[in-house]
This record gives structure tokens, C-alpha cells and sequence, in this order.
């Protein structure tokens, strides 16, 4: 066999992205490209399990049936999501059980927002409309992303990520034309996840470390502060219509560019909730790690009744 | 007459709320990624059949009430659902044995149920019998699989089921109010409910190699109202925004 050295495969690599040809599983690709992506994919399937857990939070609570259904709904495709995020990473060679490990030995990240507690209906809303709203920014550009599978689970999960935007803005909608109180119950759920919802995009242009490197490989497409203004841009004229006020004195429309300028994230928050000194970043793991020990009797049930049968069956 | 078929209609659709809602406490708990997606898929079928049967039991009623008050603002007494339902989850083999043994009786009933003369109930037993046979499908084929898997597993789902057992009888429960809609063509005829009931559950704890417990102690009252110390809690929980900010939408 001819060989081929790793400084021509990489140069043949770099010109099939630049040629915005699909990476596929079987494709040589360089270690760092398949580290980032099982890196930032697993890092996606965790955010989308850790966050069943706000929303899964007031499911015996939502207000009418209707809700309920329409809550329950959202979080299985959450963990449907996060079905198809994990098989994604499993292309490029990452086992689930062991990703999750990362998740509950605190190695591998999640998004930060699921770290703020959910305290009343109106957070339904407030994730919805917000959470939903951002994830939907960040994952757009995602579904041209140069690594095949995880760019078509992509599209499936935008489609599904929309329906979930408007039913939380359709929450804070029917909140905020409803009784004072049901008023204030949405400006404080908005007051509470509008800066998280802002640090979902992650630290500025300037401090992320991945950046350069993932724009090169068509992994990301768009960077984080183009993406936060693409959010703000959006979402402010959502809140003024619902006449709801954004938590951000500073906040103001610059004529000049057509964009909306705001105020300082408080980024010594960020680091915080992302080393793991967030409100519930304790209670979520702790969750999810009880989830998965209490669970391990079925695991090891189901495994051996297939052994049986499959001894039977050649029997 | 109607009375009696708002409370038939009102025993269906509480079995269903109830049900969905205690398999909804398992969100983001359950043992695999894979039973959360079947579980909270579950739990969706039951709280729309609870929200069909309870905008139906509303019309019947025809005091201007919703399903959502008649879901939210009645009281523990006044709920009809079997006391097998209520019961806490456990861990997710006690959670599969409560959902088999209902399964397997609510499939015979949607079954039957298609050719009532009532044409709300007969078409709401269609469509959900398409999915309670998926239910029944799922639990059973986890019951099979926890009895027959490991010692551990083997004990467990013994346990769940002695502990479940007592409630079985009340799947049979009959009164007056199934006298009066059997009369009416509302109920078809069920007199054979517990024989084909017994054969499924007898040829799935076969395979499950399970023992079904000698102990014929039995509890029943829900169909009446009267309730275990749980369904108190489920309602203060479900009810609780209804409860604390009345005459709202949401």
C-alpha cells in the first residue's frame, strides 16, 4: 500500500470542508477534529438529558391538561434529542455509558442554563421561549456543520426545537395579558433566565479557546458573540410586544448598525455555574447519577434475560 | 341515568389521569434513556385519553363545567379511580407490575368498549386501544424480562407483585352504575372480564417464572371514592395552581 504521510491527509481533509463536502464515520479525519466533535456532541446530549430535569420539574404541576401534554411532549423529545446526539458521537467512536460517566464524574460539561432552578409555572415559558429560543440560534448553523450525521440529527432537532419556542412564548404570552399576578410571575421568570440565557452562547469571541479552530473545520459556523446579537436582535421585540421589560438597563437600539446593544454579562457568574458552583449543578448530577445506580439492576436484568433467550434459542 | 353515566365515564378517564401522572413523576429518572422516552410517551397517552373522557364526562354532566375543573377541582372523594393506579411508583420493576396488571384489563376493556352505544366512549375505546396494546405490550415484555433476568431482579418483581396483588380484585369491580349503563348498551357485556384477563396475566407470570401470591387479601373502594393516603398528595400536587390562583388561563 502507498503511503500516504498525515500532512497530505490533513491538507485533502481540510479541502473536502472547504469544499463543503460531508465528513462521513468511515472518512479519515484528524484526532483533534474527532475529539472536538465527540467533545462538543456529547457535551449537546447531556444538556439536552440534564435538561429534562427544570421542565420535568413541574410536569404533576402544569396549570391544565393541556399543558401537561404539551409539557410531557417537550421533555420526551428532549430525551429523544439526546437518543439521537449520543448515537451521533457513537459514529466517531464514543460509547454512551462512557460519555455519560464523564457527565457524572463532572469531566464533561453540559449547558449551564439547566444549573438555575425552576421555582414557578411561568419558567415553563421563560425556557421555552428563551432556552428553546437560544439553543435554536446555536443549532441552525449547526445543521451545515461538516460532520455528517451530527449535522442531520441537527435538522430533525431544529424542527422539533421551533414547536418548543412558541409554545414557551406562548406561555409568557397568555401570563402577561393574564391577572397582575400571573403578570409579575412571567417578568420574574424573564428577570431570572434572561443573563443565563445570554451566557448559553458562551464566553466571548475573545476567550473562547475552540473557536478558531471549529470555524476552520466547519464545525461551528457562526461565533458565539454573532450569535448572542442574532439572539438579542430577535427576542427584544418579542418582549416589548408581550410588554414584558428585558432586565438590562442598558439595553438600546443603535440606529446606526440596526442592533441592539446590551449591557455587561456578569461572566464571573458564568465561570462559576460552569465549574460547577451553580444553584443546582449539585442536585442535577446527584440526579441523574442516582438515576442511573438505581437503574442498574434492570440494566443487568435485561441484559441477562437476552443472554438466556439468545442460549435457548441456539439450544 | 345520566348520573350514573357521568360516574362510569368519570371511573375510565381517572384511572387514565392518575395513572399518566404518576408514570410522569419518572421523567429524567427512569432506569435508561430509552424507558424515559417509552414512559413519558406512556404517560402522554394516558392524560389525552384522560382529557377526552373528561371533556366527554363535562358534556354529559352539562353544568357548563371543563374537563381541566373537573380534572382540578374535584376533591379525593370525588375522584374514581381503582387504588392500583395511585400506588407509589417504587422502583421501575413495581412501576412495570402496576402497569401490566392494568394494561392487560384495560385492553380487554377498550376492546369491548368500541361497540358501546355511547359513540363518544366507543370512538375515544378505539384509539385508545391502539395504544393500550403498546402498553401492554412494553410492561409485560418487562415483566417477562425482570422475572426471568437475574436472582435480583427475579425477587424484586416477586415483591412487587405480592405487594400489588391486593389490588388486582378491584379491576372487577362492579355495581349499580355498571348494572345501569350494561342495561343502557353504554357498557357491553364483561361478565368474562376476569377470565381473559387471568389468561393473559397467567401466561405472561408463567414465562416470568412468577408466583402469584397465595394471599387473597383484597382492597378495593376507589370506584366509591374512598382512597388510599396517597391519592391526597397527587392531588395537592396536581391541583395546586388551580387551587392557588382560581378562574385563570393558562
Amino acid at each position: 500500500m502507498k503511503e500516504v504521510n498525515i500532512t497530505e491527509l490533513e491538507r485533502m481533509f481540510q479541502e473536502k470542508i472547504d469544499q463543503d463536502i460531508k465528513i462521513e464515520p468511515k472518512d479519515w479525519m484528524p484526532d483533534d477534529y474527532r475529539e472536538t466533535l465527540i467533545r462538543q456532541i456529547s457535551q449537546h446530549a447531556h444538556s439536552e438529558i440534564v435538561g429534562m430535569l427544570p421542565e420535568g420539574n413541574w410536569i404533576t404541576r402544569a396549570p391544565n391538561l393541556r399543558r401537561k401534554a404539551v409539557l410531557l411532549a417537550k421533555v420526551q423529545d428532549e430525551a429523544g434529542h439526546g437518543l439521537y446526539l449520543y448515537s451521533a458521537a457513537e459514529t466517531l467512536g464514543a460509547d454512551r455509558e462512557d460519555t455519560i460517566d464523564d457527565l457524572h464524574s463532572g469531566k464533561a460539561k453540559y449547558s449551564s442554563i439547566f444549573n438555575y432552578p425552576t421555582l414557578t409555572w411561568a419558567d415553563m415559558g421563560a425556557i421555552g421561549w428563551l432556552v428553546d429560543g437560544a439553543a435554536i440560534m446555536n443549532q441552525v448553523p449547526i445543521c451545515r456543520c461538516s460532520y455528517g450525521p451530527y449535522a442531520r440529527a441537527m435538522v430533525r432537532v431544529c424542527k422539533e426545537e421551533s414547536f418548543h419556542q412558541r409554545q414557551g412564548f406562548e406561555i409568557m404570552m397568555t401570563l402577561a395579558k393574564g391577572s397582575p399576578e400571573q403578570k409579575a410571575m412571567a417578568q420574574d421568570a424573564l428577570n431570572r433566565f434572561w443573563w443565563p440565557a445570554l451566557m448559553m452562547f458562551g464566553p466571548s469571541d475573545g476567550e473562547s479557546k475552540h473557536t478558531a479552530q471549529s470555524m476552520k473545520w466547519k464545525i461551528k459556523r457562526s461565533t458565539n458573540d454573532e450569535l448572542r446579537q442574532q439572539f438579542v436582535d430577535v427576542t427584544v421585540p418579542q418582549a416589548e410586544m408581550i410588554g414584558l421589560t428585558l432586565p438590562d438597563a442598558d439595553l438600546s437600539f443603535n440606529e446606526a448598525t440596526g442592533h441592539y446593544e446590551y449591557g455587561e454579562i456578569n461572566w464571573a457568574e458564568f465561570w462559576e455555574v460552569v465549574k460547577g458552583n451553580g444553584p443546582c449543578n449539585k442536585d442535577r448530577i446527584d440526579t441523574r447519577r442516582k438515576a442511573k445506580e438505581e437503574g442498574q439492576w434492570v440494566r443487568e436484568a435485561a441484559t441477562a434475560f437476552a443472554q438466556k433467550r439468545a442460549a435457548r434459542k441456539s439450544a | 341515568m345520566n348520573q350514573a353515566h357521568v360516574e362510569f365515564v368519570l371511573r375510565i378517564a381517572d384511572d387514565s389521569l392518575i395513572l399518566g401522572h404518576r408514570l410522569s413523576e419518572w421523567c429524567g429518572h427512569g432506569p435508561v434513556l430509552e424507558e424515559d422516552i417509552a414512559m413519558t410517551n406512556i404517560a402522554l397517552d394516558l392524560i389525552g385519553q384522560a382529557t377526552s373522557l373528561l371533556n366527554h364526562a363535562a358534556t354529559l354532566q352539562g353544568e357548563g363545567k371543563t374537563g381541566d375543573d373537573l380534572a382540578f377541582l374535584r376533591f379525593d372523594r370525588e375522584y374514581r379511580n381503582l387504588l392500583l393506579v395511585e400506588q407509589p411508583n417504587g422502583d421501575f420493576g413495581m412501576t412495570m407490575m402496576r402497569q401490566f396488571l392494568f394494561d392487560a384489563y384495560r385492553t380487554i376493556l377498550f376492546e369491548r368498549m368500541q361497540s358501546s352505544s355511547d359513540e363518544m366512549i366507543a370512538a375515544i375505546a378505539e384509539k385508545s386501544l391502539k395504544e393500550t396494546k403498546y402498553h401492554l405490550k412494553h410492561s409485560s415484555e418487562w415483566v417477562i424480562r425482570l422475572g426471568d433476568g437475574t436472582e435480583e431482579s427475579h425477587a424484586r418483581i416477586q415483591e412487587s407483585l405480592n405487594t400489588l396483588w391486593r389490588y388486582a380484585n378491584e379491576l372487577f369491580y362492579t355495581d349499580a352504575v355498571d348494572d345501569e349503563m350494561r342495561n343502557a348498551g353504554i357498557l357491553p357485556d364483561l361478565s368474562d372480564l376476569r377470565q381473559q384477563w387471568e389468561n393473559t396475566v397467567n401466561h405472561v407470570f408463567q414465562e416470568a417464572t412468577l408466583t402469584i401470591p397465595s394471599n387473597n387479601w383484597k382492597q378495593e373502594g376507589g370506584r366509591k371514592g374512598m382512597h388510599s393516603e396517597h391519592l391526597g398528595y397527587i392531588l395537592a400536587e396536581m391541583q395546586y395552581m388551580q387551587r392557588a390562583y382560581p378562574n385563570m388561563e393558562w
